[in-house]
C-alpha cells in the first residue's frame, strides 16, 4: 500500500537552541535519576556516610561536632560522585551504545550537548546539596562562612571533575571507564579528606594528597563552612588548575565513537 | 504538497528532471583509509531524488561512504557534497535537513522507545506526529519498555522512526532491514515507499538484492571501495549477460537444426543427455521458435524455463562474490 498523503513531505528545521538544550538536559537528568547504580553513588553513599559517621564515633574527626567536619567532606563527595564518577560512566556507555554518534547527526550541536550535560550535572548537584544540607542540619550541623565562597568552590570542583570524567569516558572503553571511575571514587573517598582527615596520613603523603581535586574541594569547603575562613584561594587555585588541564585534555582526546 | 498520483513501484524510468537541479549527493574521488587499510578507494557517486540503493559485499566500503556523507568521517582526499553542502564544514546547516539511521544503537540504554523518539522530535522544528509514527511502525506495544528489552526488530524500527521524525529531505538508512522477519521488513519497505511518494529522498545500503529491486530507482554497486556499476535495476540487468532458456526432451536431438532456426547470435547445446540450453536474447519470438522447432521434431519440451537475469546475477558477475558472506 503506497499513497502519497503528504504526511512525510519534507519540512526540515532545527528546534530553537534553548529548547534543544533544555530537552537534552531534561532527558539526561531523567536517565540519571532512573539509574539505580547512579543513585547509589550520588545519593545513597553520601547520605549513609554522613549519617553513619556523624552518629557513630568511628573516625576521629578532631575537635567539635563530627557533623561539622563531615558535612563539607560529604558535599565534596557528592560533587565528585555526580560530575566525575556518574558522568564518566554514563557518557562512556552513551559512547559505547552509539548515543553520542546518533546525537552528532541531530540538529543539536556538540557544544549544545556538552552544555546540556553540564546543566544536568548541576541540577543533580543542587538536589544532592539540598538533601545533604537538610540531613546535616537534622544532625546538628552549624555551618559558617560566605555562601559565595562555597558556590565558587562547588562550581570549580564541578569543572575539575567534569574534565577528568569526560576525559576518561572519551578515551577508555565503557567497561574500563566503569571499573576505573568506581575505583577512583573509592580511593579518593578514602584518601581525599572526605571522611578521614588528611592529618591521619604521613606528612609527605599529606602533601601529595592535598593536591588532589577532592582534597582541595573538601579542604576548601571545610575551611569556609567549619572554620569560617574567607576565600580559600589555594584550594580554588588547585581546582582551577585541574579544571583547565582536565577540560583541555578532554577536548583534545575525546573520541565520539 | 504533491498532488501527482502515487507511484506504486519504482519499476519505471526515472522521471525526467531527476537530475535537473543539482544532485542530492555528489561524491568525487573519495578516498578513506583506516590505518593501512583503504576502505574507500577513489569512489565517485552521484545520487538524485528518489531511492538510491548502495549495494555491496561486506567490507566493500558502503558504510564508510554513507558515514562520510553524514559528516561522521573526514575524507582523506576527494570531495563530498550533500544537498550542495560540505558534510563536515557545513554540518550545522546540513544536520537538520537529513535523517540518519545507524546500523545499530543510538539510544540511551535506560530510555523507553517513545521517550527517545519524542526527544529526537523535540530537536526539530516541525516534527512528525510521534504517536502516529509509533502506531505506523507497530511500536505501540513497546512504548513503556526500556530500549534494552526491545527485540532486535523493534530496535531497528525505532531507529528508522528516529531517522524520519524530523521531516528530513534526505534519509540515510544503513542496512535498515538486516535481521528483520519478513513482516517487519515489509513494514519498513512500505514506509520507504511512502517517504519516496511524499518527496523524501532515501539513500539505503543493503545486503539484500530483493530490497534494492523493490525499492530503488537507482542502484550503485560498490566493491573494493569503488562504484563498479550504477543504474536503475532494469538498466543493470539489461547490461549483464544474456538470458537463458532451458528445456528437457529426449536425448540426442539435432542441435544443429535448432541452431539454424534460431537468430544468429544465439547458442544452443545439449548440456547433459536430454537437457538443452539456449542462450541469447530471450523474447517471445525466440520462445515461439524453440517450441515450433520442438513440434516439428515431435518433441515435448518438458520443464521449459526462461531464466531472467536478476540483479543478483549481475552482482555476482561484477563482484564475483556472494553477497552475504
Amino acid at each position: 500500500m503506497t499513497t502519497a498523503t503528504g504526511a512525510y513531505a519534507p519540512k526540515p528545521g532545527a528546534a530553537p537552541l534553548p529548547r534543544m538544550i533544555a530537552a537534552q538536559a531534561a532527558l539526561e537528568t531523567k536517565m540519571l535519576l532512573r539509574n539505580g547504580e547512579q543513585l547509589l553513588l550520588t545519593v545513597v553513599i553520601p547520605t549513609l556516610l554522613l549519617v553513619l559517621f556523624s552518629s557513630v564515633d568511628i573516625v576521629d574527626t578532631g575537635k567539635g561536632a563530627a557533623v561539622d567536619f563531615l558535612a563539607p567532606g560529604v558535599l565534596a563527595l557528592a560533587v565528585m560522585s555526580t560530575a566525575f564518577t556518574g558522568q564518566a560512566i554514563a557518557t562512556g556507555f552513551e559512547r559505547r551504545y552509539g548515543v553520542l554518534k546518533r546525537l552528532a547527526s541531530s540538529p543539536l550541536p556538540r557544544w549544545g550537548l556538552m552544555t546540556a550535560k553540564t546543566a544536568s550535572v548541576l541540577v543533580t548537584e543542587v538536589l544532592q546539596v539540598i538533601l545533604l544540607t537538610v540531613i546535616a542540619f537534622a544532625l546538628g550541623w552549624s555551618p559558617h562562612g560566605s555562601p559565595a565562597a562555597v558556590l565558587l568552590l562547588l562550581v570549580l570542583g564541578t569543572a575539575a571533575f567534569s574534565g577528568l570524567g569526560l576525559l576518561m569516558a572519551g578515551t577508555l572503553k565503557a567497561e574500563a571507564t566503569l571499573a576505573a571511575a568506581n575505583l577512583v571514587f573509592l580511593l579518593l573517598l578514602v584518601g581525599g579528606g572526605v571522611i578521614v582527615p588528611l592529618e591521619k596520613f604521613g606528612p609527605a603523603a599529606q602533601h601529595v594528597l592535598g593536591l588532589l581535586p577532592i582534597s582541595a574541594l573538601s579542604d576548601g569547603l571545610r575551611d569556609v563552612l567549619q572554620h569560617g575562613a574567607g576565600m580559600p584561594w589555594g584550594d580554588l587555585g588547585v581546582l582551577a588548575a585541574w579544571g583547565v588541564v582536565g577540560l583541555a585534555a578532554a577536548g583534545k582526546f575525546f573520541r565520539w565513537e | 504538497m504533491r498532488s501527482e498520483p502515487a507511484r506504486p513501484s519504482p519499476d519505471h524510468h526515472p522521471s525526467p528532471g531527476r537530475f535537473a537541479s543539482h544532485p542530492l549527493i555528489e561524491v568525487q574521488a573519495l578516498v578513506k583509509r583506516y590505518g593501512t587499510k583503504t576502505a574507500v578507494d577513489g569512489l565517485d557517486l552521484v545520487a538524485g531524488a528518489g531511492v538510491t540503493a548502495v549495494l555491496g559485499p561486506n567490507g566493500a566500503g558502503k558504510t564508510t561512504t554513507v558515514e562520510t556523507c553524514e559528516g561522521y568521517r573526514r575524507p582523506d582526499s576527494g570531495t563530498v557534497r550533500v544537498l550542495g553542502l560540505d558534510p563536515v564544514r557545513q554540518s550545522a546547516e546540513l544536520r537538520p535537513r537529513i535523517g540518519v539511521m545507524l546500523q545499530s544503537g543510538g539510544v540511551y540504554s535506560g530510555a523507553r522507545a517513545d521517550e527517545m523518539l519524542r526527544h529526537v522530535a523535540r530537536l526539530h522544528a516541525h516534527p512528525l506526529d510521534v504517536d502516529a509514527l509509533i502506531e505506523r511502525l507497530g511500536l505501540g506495544s513497546c512504548g513503556r519498555t526500556g530500549y534494552r528489552r526491545l527485540s532486535g526488530g523493534q530496535q531497528q524500527r525505532l531507529a528508522l522512526a528516529m531517522a524520519v521524525v524530523g521531516r528530513p529531505e534526505l534519509v540515510f538508512l544503513d542496512e535498515p532491514t538486516a535481521g528483520l522477519d519478513p513482516q517487519a521488513r515489509r513494514a519498513t519497505w512500505d514506509l520507504v515507499k511512502d517517504l519516496r511518494a511524499d518527496g523524501v529522498s532515501v539513500i539505503l545500503t543493503t545486503h539484500y538484492m530483493e530490497e534494492a529491486e523493490q525499492l530503488a530507482d537507482d542502484v550503485a554497486i560498490i566493491d573494493g571501495g569503488r562504484v563498479i556499476a550504477q543504474g536503475s535495476p532494469e538498466e543493470l540487468c539489461k547490461g549483464g549477460a544474456e538470458n537463458t532458456l532451458r528445456f528437457t526432451g529426449r536425448p540426442g536431438l539435432d542441435v544443429g537444426s535448432l541452431l539454424k532456426a534460431l537468430p544468429a547470435d544465439c547458442t544452443a547445446a545439449e548440456l547433459t543427455p536430454g537437457s538443452y540450453r539456449v542462450v541469447g536474447k530471450v523474447d517471445p519470438q525466440l520462445l515461439a521458435t524453440v517450441t515450433s522447432w520442438c513440434a516439428q521434431h515431435g518433441v515435448m519440451p518438458d520443464r521449459i524455463s526462461v531464466e531472467r537475469h536478476t540483479l543478483e546475477d549481475v552482482f555476482l558477475e561484477l563482484t564475483g562474490k556472494e553477497l552475504r558472506s
